[in-house]
């Protein structure tokens, strides 16, 4: 055990570089492996891909920036998306169409997920050191608080005048609505093929301005506090800097970010499943943006994409693969399912461990300054 | 006085407080809305013993110090696999019950042993791992049922002739052989599982008294202050180990008994979130991360039980629309939420 810890510090490189590493490129193999078994034309892979890079690099984008703030992987984004689903049952039953009631949608969503920022960000200030956890229970707490809004609040308290998004007990949402007035009118918008791939430009246009503003925060001085307090607390609050309400800030922000990124992704989709569109979110958000190398304390925009091609690669490939390998499309499924959650599973283990490991080299480093002080003496 | 008021709140924290009220006034509203109390009661008292043991399995692992348990899952994995086996050998009544559970112990310390390796390496962040550990050891074994070589007639689906069920029904091999057992029937509406509820007192019993053996008492030592313990010469890895693989046989016990009672093992992503409710129990009964104990276990699993089966009942007979799945997410993750972001004063 103590001979494994010290080796870890003096590793060689390129052993460092697979441990870092080691999810992306085991991904990549994997991948490599499932492409040619699933029988898929290349034209077909990229088609697939393309629709899927644009739907969702927006919802991943929107975990950076907590990570910047040392709050790790943000599993409150799933509370951006119930504020995104919110705000388009109200354009929906206002009956706005096309690209106004995408803007409007985004609008309406904007205050609501700054409230649910807050407020998560609130709960996760009296939870330091468990950001993550807790995280993931907030957004399951929350889904019961989006439960009695949606199911029992609208059409009754919240007025709610369209039959068509309505239960028939005349109170509450269906399961399924219906966004036809939304549906894919940012990828429409500016129309462009390529070959026969169609590449919906301007969806990719807010992706990039996404990435900019990512960039330019960065440098901001909100963003330089941040990444202070993300290095460590005290040194952040001893040079002047609310640790408290940049922890807050950060999270906001990203549940703002999280709340576009769900109505960019639904309109690609089409329909909404009022009370499950949301739950899955953070997982796959998540897991795309480790499988791009990223890890719970560095995260950035190469990882994003190199993470939502990889996986969702993945994704287009293992049901086919499965069907073709076993004979049963239902194993891709399931192996889907288990490759998100294992990589999340594997990488926070890896990140947990190697913490721990730094935390004992640093403590037997002081252990031996001050016994050397001692044999000094 | 209002100091005094808010000390009280402070120590017994305050969602406990609105759920004691919660529970109380539909205990009070139950009968004027037609609801039978005698009947709930007994509702109550079965579903206890359903759960009771999934919620002990959590207290050794809450005593060594690490944690909530969020990987559960491994235990009722390991459960569902003795479950299964046990149909596939076609044994019936007790017989088939404790193969299961002997099947069940054998997987469970194996799986137990390598979630102890795992955790032993990541001290101090137990339960986010956990959390996808469970996810994904459950999406994995969703894999294996369809690729196990199961032959029972009654556990495969009939079209394509493999794979398990979803759900398998567990009449003719071991329905109700515990709550059946010795059971008293009081009036027409409280029929009292006695047997379930005297394995769930054994179990508890054994692991009050594993607590007060030399090694229960180093592992609480281990929990309450990991340095001192390892200065007093206790192995602290080991003694974790240990609990992470008493946690885990104790789950794969409770999923049985919960089967055996609601007379069906759901298989595939059923176990995904069992974690939380069992989880929500015991904070309910006044555990929090670092502390827990049997009557926790008890006072948590009864009043969270107590919540389950009433609400459905009361809030039917009042608004006309079932609300308990609402209140059940709320409550439960609530409690857990605010047992995570309590800062951890009695620390010593």
């Amino acid at each position: 055990m103590m001979k494994k810890q010290v080796s870890t510090t003096t590793m060689n490189p390129f052993v460092y570089f697979l441990i870092n590493y080691s999810v992306p490129i085991i991904f990549a193999i994997v991948v490599a492996f499932a492409l040619p078994l699933s029988g898929l034309s290349v034209n077909n892979v990229v088609r697939e891909l393309m629709i899927r890079i644009s739907r969702n690099t927006f919802l991943i984008l929107a975990l950076l920036i907590p990570v910047m703030a040392g709050m790790g992987m943000n599993f409150g984004i799933v509370l951006g998306a119930m504020a995104g689903e919110i705000s388009l049952i109200f354009i929906t039953d206002w009956h706005i169409v096309g690209i106004s009631g995408l803007l409007l949608a985004m609008l309406i969503s904007t205050p609501i997920a700054i409230i649910f920022g807050y407020f998560a960000g609130i709960i996760l200030n009296r939870a330091k050191g468990r950001e993550m956890v807790t995280g993931f229970m907030v957004s399951f707490f929350m889904n019961g608080i989006y439960q009695v809004i949606v199911l029992y609040g609208m059409g009754n308290i919240i007025p709610i005048s369209n039959p068509d998004i309505l239960l028939p007990r005349g109170y509450g949402i269906r399961n399924a609505i219906n966004l036809l007035s939304i549906r894919q009118v940012l990828d429409n918008l500016i129309p462009l093929k390529v070959g026969t791939i169609p590449i919906p430009v301007a969806t990719f246009l807010f992706i990039i301005v996404l990435c900019i503003f990512i960039v330019w925060f960065k440098k901001t001085k909100l963003g330089q506090d941040m990444r202070t307090v993300g290095q460590d607390n005290e040194v952040a609050r001893t040079s002047g800097i609310d640790v408290e309400k940049t922890r807050v800030l950060s999270i906001v922000i990203s549940t703002v970010l999280a709340c576009y990124g769900q109505i960019i992704f639904l309109q690609n989709i089409g329909t909404m499943n009022t009370y499950n569109s949301h739950e899955q979110v953070g997982v796959f958000a998540i897991a795309a943006l480790l499988v791009g190398g990223a890890s719970v304390t560095k995260a950035n925009i190469t990882n994003v994409f190199i993470g939502v091609i990889l996986f969702h690669t993945m994704f287009v490939v293992s049901p086919r693969a499965g069907k073709e390998l076993m004979g049963q499309a239902q194993l891709g499924e399931y192996f889907r399912v288990f490759v998100s959650y294992g990589v999340i599973a594997f990488s926070l283990a890896l990140y947990a461990w190697r913490k721990r490991v730094e935390r004992e080299n640093e403590r037997r480093k002081v252990m031996d300054y001050r016994k050397s002080i001692l044999v000094k003496n | 006085m209002k100091e005094k008021i808010k000390k009280i709140v402070e120590i017994i924290g305050l969602p406990r407080i609105i759920i004691f009220f919660f529970i109380g006034s539909l205990f009070v509203i139950a009968p004027i809305v037609g609801v039978r109390i005698d009947s709930s009661l007994n509702d109550v008292i079965v579903r206890f013993g359903m759960n009771g043991i999934l919620v002990l399995s959590l207290i050794p692992m809450v005593k060594a110090g690490c944690g909530l348990n969020f990987g559960l899952q491994l235990g009722i994995i390991a459960g569902l696999v003795g479950a299964v086996t046990s149909i596939e050998l076609e044994l019936r009544g007790f017989m088939g019950f404790f193969t299961a559970i002997g099947i069940a112990i054998f997987i469970a310390v194996i799986l137990g042993f390598l979630y102890g390796i795992l955790l032993n390496k990541i001290k101090g962040d137990e339960m986010v791992v956990a959390t996808y550990i469970g996810f994904s050891s459950v999406s994995f074994m969703c894999i294996l049922w369809l690729l196990l070589p199961y032959k029972s007639p009654n556990m495969i689906w009939a079209v394509g002739g493999s794979g398990l069920r979803t759900t398998i029904s567990l009449q003719g091999y071991w329905f109700h052989v515990l709550t059946d057992f010795l059971k008293i029937n009081f009036g027409s509406h409280i029929v009292f599982p006695t047997g379930t509820i005297l394995f769930f007192s054994l179990l508890s019993f054994l692991v009050w008294a594993f607590f007060k053996t030399k090694t229960g008492t180093a592992m609480a030592a281990v929990g309450s202050n990991a340095y001192y313990a390892k200065s007093c010469g206790i192995n602290v890895n080991k003694m974790r180990m240990i609990s992470v693989i008493l946690s885990t046989v104790i789950a794969a016990i409770g999923i049985i008994v919960y089967q055996e009672s609601f007379g069906f093992i759901q298989l595939y992503l059923a176990p995904l979130y069992m974690a939380f409710p069992a989880i929500a129990a015991l904070l309910l009964g006044g555990a929090s991360i670092k502390k827990a104990s049997i009557k926790n276990v008890i006072i948590g699993a009864f009043l969270f039980q107590g919540i389950l089966t009433m609400t459905p009942s009361v809030m039917n007979n009042i608004v006309q629309s079932d609300m308990s799945e609402t209140i059940r997410i709320i409550v439960s993750n609530g409690l857990i939420v605010y047992a995570l972001t309590r800062k951890i004063e009695r620390e010593r």
